[in-house]
């Protein structure tokens, strides 16, 4: 049944895969940005509480469901291959990493530049942020762990380790402020909340949405390509790749 | 269309600075993001491609050192021959 | 064959405890040096902030935990750093012995020379900052339960980093943000036992965090140290 799967434990024949699949992402990721974007500024309505600040909505949710995920995508392959010995799994999260950490960072700055307008300061120790912030520096954590160890596959290892004890720690970490959050201050800030909102509205941020996960896609398959070249290559097929291609 | 002008546009409803500030942080970071992930690729392929240069280059001098070896040693084997010869006329 | 391969799990975990007591005690600056960190910490702070006792008394909590914390860290390289760098944390590793029990020791014996110090000296400080009285017993309740997970989490950072040269660094962005659900539930407990209200709810839940790293943390520093030593 997953047979299918098994040419592409490979890194040369995962890599030429990818390889092909780079230009589609970005043409894809090319378009739906564009009319999500310029949907989103343009022909989407303003909130009739926030105005047009709510247009900031369109990237900063994204971008906060986004650095959960990648944070969660890159501990699974942590445990494949720290589990089933699967180098290219390494190989994935090792690229994941930089790329939820920027978008982690986008999420937070975003969150701070919309609370401005609307709470009337730029940081609340509210709890949703204070836990992004705790995921950022997790993200870093992972990042600096990596670039700590001089052998690839040992700073895949510990890095993997360091994700998967993040993943059990996120719940507590997450629940546990927001109960010391409501718990300190009290309830001073009114929380967006989220009447169902209206099918205008809801358009150009799934187009959003979906542009700039494919754009993460997009970073994390030239970073999961870079990984495999810097892992590989005394491999007699980058070397054949590279004598064919040149020195630029 | 929400808005009546361009000016209206760039005004944002009086969150310009607001609206502007993040798309444009979230523009700047993310293609940084797709810019230094090429540049590395790029840069890790050029090291790679150095680094193949370089042993081409190695080997290259080590073939020559060794066909100059072999020629001196052929030099000496006739000189040795010849040698193996006088020794062989003396007796 | 040696007598060692016949020792059950449990005199294997007590002759571990016993000679890295005996280690410690031969480096007493070891063991006092964080205890002075902690005190000197505690002590800049009213020298930061003001005398006025309600704002000291308010923040006591706070400044208590957050000291243990950073000077729970500055232990923590101790714990396999010197036997990583002579050799004996590889000879523990391929010991008969299960890992877990080697790891459980050593962080215990950990615990036992820099944490339980900080609990006998935490009350005296709590005074210095005019701690609410009826706040002591969660102080110390607190402190009893929560440093030994200090202990048990920053042991997975330390197992990380041990085999990295400038490893000190980067264990602190790698411990400190899961010590955050600690610090609050610590310091909330004793925030309302300053109101005279029951915080049995609090210590229930630092109790939990105890017991589950206890369980789990174990498993991720003995894979960490195979990572670190190989």
């Amino acid at each position: 049944m997953w047979k299918w799967l098994h040419p592409y434990a490979n890194p040369e024949v995962s890599y030429h895969f990818v390889g092909k699949l780079l230009p589609w992402i970005s043409k894809i990721t090319f378009v739906l940005l564009f009319i999500g974007i310029v949907w989103a500024l343009v022909f989407a309505p303003a909130d009739y509480q926030q105005g047009d600040s709510f247009r900031i909505f369109y990237i900063h949710v994204p971008t906060a469901i986004l650095s959960m995920s990648i944070y969660m995508a890159m501990a699974t392959a942590a445990f494949c291959s720290l589990v089933w010995q699967f180098r290219l799994a390494d190989a994935s999260a090792a690229a994941m990493a930089p790329v939820g950490a920027v978008i982690t960072a986008i999420a937070l700055f975003t969150g701070a530049a919309w609370g401005k307008p609307m709470w009337g300061t730029w940081w609340i120790w509210d709890a949703r942020l204070t836990s992004e912030l705790v995921l950022l520096f997790l993200y870093l954590g992972v990042i600096a762990l990596h670039n700590a160890f001089e052998d690839k596959n040992l700073a895949g290892k510990a890095a993997g380790i360091l994700s998967l004890v993040g993943v059990v720690n996120i719940p507590i970490i997450k629940y546990s402020v927001e109960w010391w959050n409501t718990l300190h201050q009290g309830a001073t800030v009114s929380k967006m909340s989220a009447p169902s909102m209206s099918m205008n509205m809801f358009w150009p941020f799934v187009i959003c949405f979906l542009g700039i996960a494919m754009l993460v896609a997009f970073v994390i398959c030239i970073r999961f390509r870079t990984e495999i070249l810097s892992r590989n290559g005394m491999r007699p097929w980058v070397r054949a790749l590279i004598t064919e291609e040149g020195v630029k | 269309m929400q808005f009546d002008s361009i000016s209206a546009f760039f005004d944002m409803g009086g969150y310009a600075f607001f609206v502007w500030l993040s798309y444009g942080v979230s523009a700047f970071l993310l293609a940084a993001l797709v810019y230094s992930s090429h540049n590395n690729h790029k840069n890790v392929k050029n090291k790679i491609a150095q680094r193949l240069q370089r042993e081409i280059k190695l080997r290259k001098a080590a073939e020559k050192s060794l066909a100059e070896a072999k020629q001196t040693d052929d030099k000496m084997s006739v000189v040795q021959d010849l040698s193996k010869k006088s020794n062989k006329v003396v007796p | 064959m040696t007598p060692e391969h016949n020792l059950s799990y449990k005199a294997a975990f007590n002759l571990i405890i016993k000679r890295d007591l005996t280690i410690a005690f031969r480096h007493r600056d070891d063991i006092i040096n964080p205890l002075l960190f902690f005190i000197i910490v505690v002590t800049l702070f009213p020298l930061g902030i003001g005398p006025e006792s309600t704002t000291l008394s308010r923040i006591a909590p706070g400044i208590i935990w957050v000291a243990a914390l950073l000077s729970t860290l500055l232990s923590l390289d101790r714990l396999f750093k010197s036997d990583h760098d002579d050799g004996s944390l590889e000879q523990m590793m391929l010991s008969p012995h299960p890992i877990f029990i080697l790891v459980i020791a050593k962080i215990t014996a950990h615990w036992l020379v820099t944490g339980l110090p900080l609990i006998f000296i935490a009350p005296l400080l709590a005074v210095l900052l005019h701690l609410n009285e009826n706040s002591y017993s969660a102080l110390m309740l607190t402190l009893l339960l929560g440093t030994p997970t200090l202990s048990l989490l920053g042991a997975i950072g330390v197992a990380l980093t041990v085999g990295i040269k400038k490893g000190g660094v980067l264990l602190s962005l790698l411990v400190l943000p899961l010590y955050i659900p600690v610090l609050i539930f610590a310091t909330s407990a004793i925030d309302t036992a300053a109101m005279n209200l029951p915080y049995s709810g609090q210590l229930a839940i630092i109790a939990a965090l105890f017991f589950g790293s206890l369980t789990l943390a174990p498993f991720a520093v003995s894979a960490a140290l195979k990572v670190s030593t190989n």
